[in-house]
């Protein structure tokens, strides 16, 4: 028998002016999550019903960017992804587009097992949600009060960075992450951006069995346009898991999905040799160029890791040894 | 060094027996595309428009299952996808779910380009293509009498598949669903490596006939499908979600960045080792302009050229035409 590992994310990028109280929340939220993880593999889950299980959770609460409390796009709609991956056979299942499913994390799980592909997104994966009898709410449902205040700013930043002035809102008190785009010029991929809202969720999981698992959820960008679609829901992007371990990456969407960094550390675990935590270590030093992201990882013999080169990095992960972390900063 | 370009018309179960009427066109449109992209790498077109240029002319052509000739979904409709990768920058851009484009993957090129995303799907990306005026036509002009009649083929093999659970469908379509050797197969992509070493990649696909609505495949994922970086650049086709959970054309460059493998032995490990039999192929060029084209299908289209002379238009593995 292996040793099981679990950590949980709640995004990569937080506003360093994030106030005490909602780092407090934040933390409560990470534990609670974490402690359902822990109590779930000592009543011997398997690692892909336990991530399924533990992001449902981080989805159903309004807290992070992904389920209720998504980010908005530029028409104020949400529009939510997702992605699983089953490490022993590399069984995998995503969605995209989504907008009235309650737990996106489930519906990419039965993208995997009950359909042919591996991939659905927008009406097509609705009407699967629909097929399938999954739970399903308004599209209101998602959309707070917090997001619609968020939103509402970010338009206002985007205006002022498109006349070529620099921002200056007083941003401080908004959700994490739009202190700290701002900061950056507002810049992705290139071009001047929306305020980013980076708290996507996930998890990874290897079981007392040594089966890896990874999901990771998202609204995506606060401001997106219709139809952007992140790292989150692509299989070597934002999730991965084989054989040997599980990742699951959040932060800047586009600097993920040019570095395959939830693949890439599997692969310099698998055909450079690197341990987990090294192989963590390269990809954010070398993959992820001016990128900014974190992730989260487990290795098949029991072990965690994480890494990240923004301001900061909701987590938190535990092992069967006892050893317990939640954390938001370095 | 010097140029190189790889393309191809998608990997699947082509039989011997293909008839004479379905193989002379394709060899023809191969052959064709071939020579606009050994032009456009002659006349010092940088790699990235001419993956682009010739990806557009596949596209054009209705023998291939990618712009003009896109296969149908279940419901009768078509979603095309296509994305396009700069290896030198690592920029990128990708489209799902277009159902009026003409050309699939320049408006992949205008999202890596013009967007600060990198991916664009469904009514979003087609309200992308209109303001950014690029040529769109009715979607009915996609749905031709020959799609609908290999959507029918595909529909009856389906009922066929009842006693499979879908965790083997994944495995087992392609084969099945090709009964005509001819239905669904045929994707295309473009490598290249032009004169300055820089390496690009373009796919583009109507993806899978009787595809359920909404289901996006390999070939826009950066990684799965399509990947180029500073040491070669890969185009892969086959069962997409095969291809997805190998990552195939991250994998080839990964084999070569991390391992230290060549361009062929990246390419055969992953498409002999990491894919199930029957499920994938891929073209590629590395930076030092090596071609490498590597199936483990039945067939293959495919072309490809290099600098030094060589140029190969071929189907099955032993049948190679030479120029």
């Amino acid at each position: 028998m292996g040793r099981w590992a679990i950590a949980v994310h709640g995004g990569a990028g937080v506003d360093p002016n994030l106030p005490a109280q909602r780092q407090d929340e934040a933390k409560q939220l990470l534990t609670r999550c974490l402690n359902l993880g822990i109590s779930s593999l000592q009543s011997s889950l398997s690692a892909i019903d336990v991530v399924e299980l533990v992001v449902r959770e981080l989805e159903s609460d309004p807290f992070f960017n992904s389920g209720r409390g998504s980010a908005l796009t530029e028409n104020g709609t949400v529009e939510m992804e997702a992605s699983i991956m089953d490490g022993p056979k590399r069984r995998c299942g995503a969605v995209s587009g989504l907008t009235t499913v309650k737990n996106p994390v489930s519906l990419a799980r039965l993208v995997m097992d009950k359909s042919p592909h591996s991939y659905l997104a927008f009406s097509g994966a609705e009407a699967f949600a629909k097929q399938q009898g999954v739970v399903m709410v308004d599209n209101d449902y998602f959309v707070t009060e917090e997001n619609l205040g968020m939103l509402k700013l970010a338009k206002e930043a985007n205006a002022i960075v498109f006349d070529y002035r620099i921002p200056s809102l007083g941003l401080g008190s908004c959700s994490a992450g739009a202190g700290a785009a701002i900061d950056n010029g507002l810049q992705m991929n290139g071009l001047p951006i929306s305020i980013y809202a980076p708290e996507t969720v996930g998890c990874v999981v290897v079981d007392s069995e040594g089966r890896c698992a990874a999901a990771t959820s998202t609204g995506g960008l606060m401001n997106k346009m219709i139809g952007r679609i992140g790292d989150s829901p692509l299989i070597g992007s934002g999730t991965y898991a084989c054989n040997i371990c599980a990742v699951s990456c959040t932060g800047e969407g586009e600097a993920i999905i040019r570095g395959t960094l939830a693949r890439d550390v599997a692969a310099v675990m698998e055909y450079k040799g690197l341990g987990l935590q090294d192989a963590i270590d390269f990809v954010v030093k070398e993959r992820l160029d001016e990128g900014k992201a974190g992730m989260i990882a487990v290795s098949s013999n029991g072990e965690v890791a994480y890494g990240f080169n923004t301001t900061g990095m909701f987590r938190g992960c535990a092992t069967e040894d006892g050893f317990m972390e939640v954390g938001i900063w370095e | 060094m010097g140029w190189a370009i790889a393309l191809h018309g998608g990997a699947g179960p082509i039989p011997n027996s293909l008839p004479k009427e379905r193989r002379e066109p394709r060899e023809a449109a191969l052959r064709y595309c071939l020579a606009i992209g050994v032009e456009a790498l002659k006349a010092n077109l940088p790699a990235l428009d001419v993956v682009e240029l010739v990806v557009r002319e596949l596209e054009n052509n209705p023998f291939f299952n990618a712009g003009k000739g896109s296969v149908l979904t279940a419901n009768g409709t078509v979603e095309m996808e296509a994305s396009i990768m700069d290896g030198k920058t690592k920029s990128c851009g990708a489209v799902s779910g277009l159902s009026t484009v003409v050309n699939a993957v320049s408006l992949a090129r205008l999202v890596m380009e013009k967007t600060p995303h990198v991916y664009l799907g469904f009514d979003g990306a087609e309200a992308f293509a209109r303001e950014q005026g690029v040529e769109t036509v009715d979607a009915s002009h996609f749905v031709t009498p020959e799609n609908n009649e290999r959507l029918n083929l595909a529909k009856e093999a389906d009922r066929v598949q009842v006693d499979y659970t879908p965790a083997v469908q994944k495995e087992i379509l392609v084969e099945t669903l090709t009964a005509d050797g001819d239905s669904q197969i045929g994707t295309v992509g473009c490598v290249a490596v032009d004169n300055s070493g820089n390496l690009a990649t373009a796919t583009s696909t109507g993806g899978l006939v009787n595809k359920m609505v909404g289901r996006i495949g390999d070939t826009p994922v950066i990684g799965a499908g399509t990947y180029a970086n500073s040491l070669c650049a890969v185009s892969a086709t086959g069962v997409g979600e095969a291809i997805i959970k190998a990552t195939v054309a991250r994998d080839v460059a990964a084999l070569m960045e991390y391992k230290g493998l060549s361009l062929e032995e990246a390419a055969k490990y992953v498409i002999h080792e990491s894919v199930p039999k029957g499920n994938a192929g891929l073209v590629a060029v590395s930076a030092k302009g090596e071609v490498a084209m590597e199936f483990n299908t039945f067939g293959m289209f495919r072309a490809c050229a290099t600098e030094d002379g060589y140029s190969e238009i071929a189907i099955w593995p032993s049948s190679s035409v030479q120029e």
